[in-house]
């Protein structure tokens, strides 16, 4: 692919390739908006902010955020866990006709009404109380990741049905690595009717041969680690959970389909930081692989760039020399700290052009740090705006 | 020489925030505790290979490896000896099968029917407990163990706030299936050295609103279940090329552009408004970030615990940098 290329080099400071984030969210055709990254990066604000905006374009959009902060939560209504959107107070959404719900991910309850809407009611019980259950769907490092796949698929799914939303922005849990988003339900999933899964459920209703020499020596393993009661509440819970196997797998697959759709963007969000955008571009190709869109880089909290053509050298020098003259400390400060911008500035995009020469088609948003916290809607209000790439005059 | 601050403490670990400068602090630390004559540990556990990373080497495998030279006495002393240590929940797993229960074969057939992978992966908690068992074995290793490195120190670059409890294994809920197996033994004497007095909990944060806050519930969650909190690592910290007094006089108003011209003027930066201007953006902005760290970090000195602080450096972190940092870590006696 070609495309225009301004300068490339340390010294130009503007992006390559802008990333036109309002014609992605007034285009009708965008029905989701997946923002991915690892962990600390703005995921939570980002999604919010492209949410937000959508809506006061005139979209009616749905927000999963997963983890938010305290008081951005409170701010957005949504600091109880309910599981179900609730509609945002104080977006101006009147002139446009948007408007915009949010939810916070629940993810056991999510769980929960999977086996619910999946099982018996009595079969459902049965594993819902069991011990194994509770730790699988309240700490296995997996499955947060898999129920916001879950949730996603469910909420496009009423979507479709009733109209509630045109627009779903999701947020995407604080991975160890942006990659543990798309392998995680992959990871439970063939877990759930694994192999090993299998074989525990073979002396249960199989014949006797399946006990190979191999499985009693694993078995006994196993017991020795984990203990004789967890291996019985294991084959208790996948006998129970035996038949529920295949649905699991079907939706799984079915959200998998999803996200390769055409109306999904897929948004990476990273810090300018090395580690960051290594991971970024991990993702972007893992995401290429997989025949999913990748809409865009958003490099989060990037330094603000710095007006003035003077370099950093030269800003030292100027501070030296007031400061030999004895004169006013504060402008010498301020020349140290701009030289100090500088050489943050010049870094930051040194490290992105190094990402665009790696991966030339993926279009970049550079969202520079606010001097605070984002925690109400006046602040996401803003960070949307400088995700479109307006900048204040 | 052990830590300034903490001398009865042998392991250190390290926690905070994801972001914040955990993995950087941790190898700070184990560079700044690595004085002559000693033996320091550096261990992750993520498998995010982030030390071979910081030092510039190949992955490390699941193997003691020497990495570095400790930072040089004030003396001009040499430095120890800084080893690092990637430990995964695989081999931890077979490691410890076979040191308990001399598994052979059984080992290899575990892998082909998925279990290690199962075990490590899937049946929650009993990974932490693999991951930090490899950790206290290295701890509490003594000169009769003839073939080991006896460690004055180690340093563990552990998981963020939200899951140390968890990890460390005193989160009852959620250790469930750890704490009722076999391995409960083996949990429960590294759970008795993570209360002692030879372990510190170190929290590493920024000068923002919400590291700041997850600190502050890190700490009351680890008080909550004995363990000791050491210090708290205020890293990242922005340049104060302003003085207080400057500082006010900006939020006052008192900066005036043409007062900025004038000093430009006289060093010879004649005429660009466009410096004038982002010159002035910049001391109101950094005055606004400035009072948001001073609220922050009146609130850091609220928890009451030592704190250190560590300057955010402009040109990134390359090995150069982790001993600039190790040595402001001894300076402030962190170290
Ligand atoms: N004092 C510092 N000055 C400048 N950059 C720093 C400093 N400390 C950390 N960094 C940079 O910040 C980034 C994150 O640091 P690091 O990887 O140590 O964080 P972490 O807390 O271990 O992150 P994670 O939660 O992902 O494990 C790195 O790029 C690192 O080089
Ligand atoms: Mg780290």
């Amino acid at each position: 692919m070609t495309r225009p290329r301004s300068r490339v080099g340390p010294q130009s400071l503007d992006g390559g390739h802008p990333l036109d984030v309002d014609r992605l969210l007034d285009d009708p055709a965008t029905g989701i908006i997946v923002c991915c990254g690892s962990g600390g990066v703005g995921k939570t604000t980002t999604s919010a902010a492209l949410a937000l905006r959508a809506a006061e374009r005139g979209r009616t959009v749905v927000v999963l955020t997963i983890d938010p902060a305290r008081r951005l939560a409170q701010s957005m209504g949504i600091e109880v866990l309910d599981n179900t959107p609730r509609p945002v107070a104080g977006v101006s959404t009147t002139a446009s006709g948007g408007s915009l719900d949010a939810m916070m991910l629940d993810m056991k309850r999510t769980f929960d009404e999977v086996v619910e809407s999946q099982a018996s009611p009595e079969k459902a019980q049965q594993i819902l109380r069991n011990p194994f259950y509770i730790a699988l769907s309240s700490s296995f490092a997996g499955t947060q990741e898999y129920m916001a796949m879950e949730k996603l698929g469910q909420i496009h799914a009423d979507a479709r049905r009733d109209g509630t939303y045109d627009l779903i922005v999701v947020d995407t849990p604080p991975s160890r690595s942006a990659l543990d988003f798309l392998d995680a339900p992959e990871r439970l999933s063939s877990f759930l009717d694994g192999r090993f899964i299998r074989l525990l459920l073979a002396p249960a209703k199989g014949p006797a041969r399946l006990m190979s020499a191999g499985l009693g020596m694993v078995t006994n393993a196993l017991t020795k680690v984990l203990g004789a009661q967890v291996l019985r509440d294991m084959q208790t819970f996948v006998a129970a959970f035996d038949t529920l196997f295949g649905g699991f797998r079907q939706r799984a697959q079915k959200t998998f389909e999803l996200l390769q759709a055409d109306g999904t963007a897929f948004l990476v969000v990273a810090a300018p930081e090395p580690d960051a955008l290594r991971e970024a571009a991990y993702f972007v190709e893992r995401l290429g692989e997989d025949d999913m869109p990748v809409a865009g880089l958003v490099v989060n909290r990037a330094s603000p760039e710095q007006h003035g053509d003077i370099t950093a050298e030269e800003a030292m020098a100027a501070a030296q020399r007031l400061r030999k003259d004895g004169a006013d400390s504060l402008t010498a400060g301020l020349l140290r700290l701009h030289a100090d911008h500088m050489r943050m500035v010049e870094r930051e995009t040194l490290l992105r052009h190094r990402f665009e020469a790696a991966h030339p088609q993926v279009p970049i948003a550079v969202v520079p740090a606010l001097a605070g916290d984002v925690h109400d809607l006046a602040g996401l209000r803003q960070v949307g705006a400088l995700l479109a790439g307006e900048r204040p005059t | 020489m052990p830590s300034r601050d903490f001398p009865q403490v042998r392991l250190h670990i390290v926690t905070g925030k994801g972001g914040t400068g955990k993995s950087t602090v941790a190898a700070g630390l184990a560079l700044g505790l690595a004085s002559t004559g000693t033996h320091v540990l550096l261990c992750e556990v993520e498998g995010r290979q982030g030390i071979a990373r910081m030092f510039d080497v190949e992955p490390l495998p699941y193997a003691e490896r020497r990495i570095a030279t400790g930072l040089p006495g004030a003396d001009g002393g040499r430095g120890g000896i800084v080893h690092a240590l990637h430990v995964d929940p695989e081999s931890a797993l077979l490691e410890y099968l076979s040191m308990y229960y001399k598994l052979g074969r059984a080992g290899k057939a575990l892998d082909r029917f998925g279990v290690v992978e199962f075990a490590t992966t899937i049946a929650p908690g009993v990974r932490d407990v693999l991951l930090t068992g490899k950790v206290y074995e290295a701890t509490k290793r003594n000169a009769r163990n003839k073939h080991a490195i006896t460690y004055d120190a180690v340093v563990l670059d552990a998981p963020p706030t939200g899951r140390i409890a968890q990890f460390l294994g005193v989160n009852q809920e959620l250790a469930g299936l750890a704490r009722m197996g076999p391995i409960k033994n083996q949990a429960d004497s590294v759970t008795s050295l993570f209360r002692s007095g030879r372990t510190a909990v170190h929290l590493v944060t920024v000068l923002e609103e919400m590291p700041v806050q997850e600190t502050a519930d890190g700490i009351a969650q680890l008080r909550a279940h004995d363990l000791p909190v050491g210090g708290v690592i205020v890293n990242q910290v922005r340049p104060r090329d302003l003085g207080e007094k400057d500082l006010v006089a900006v939020r006052a108003g008192k900066l005036t552009k043409r007062k900025l011209a004038a000093d430009l003027n006289r060093v010879g930066l004649t005429g660009s408004a466009e410096l004038v201007l982002g010159l002035f953006t910049e001391a109101c902005d950094h005055a606004e970030r400035r009072a948001l760290e001073d609220a922050q970090r009146g609130l850091v000195a609220g928890l009451d615990v030592p704190t250190y602080e560590l300057p955010r450096l402009v040109g990134g972190v390359d090995l150069g940098g982790l001993y600039e940092l190790a040595g402001l870590l001894r300076e402030q006696g962190l170290a």
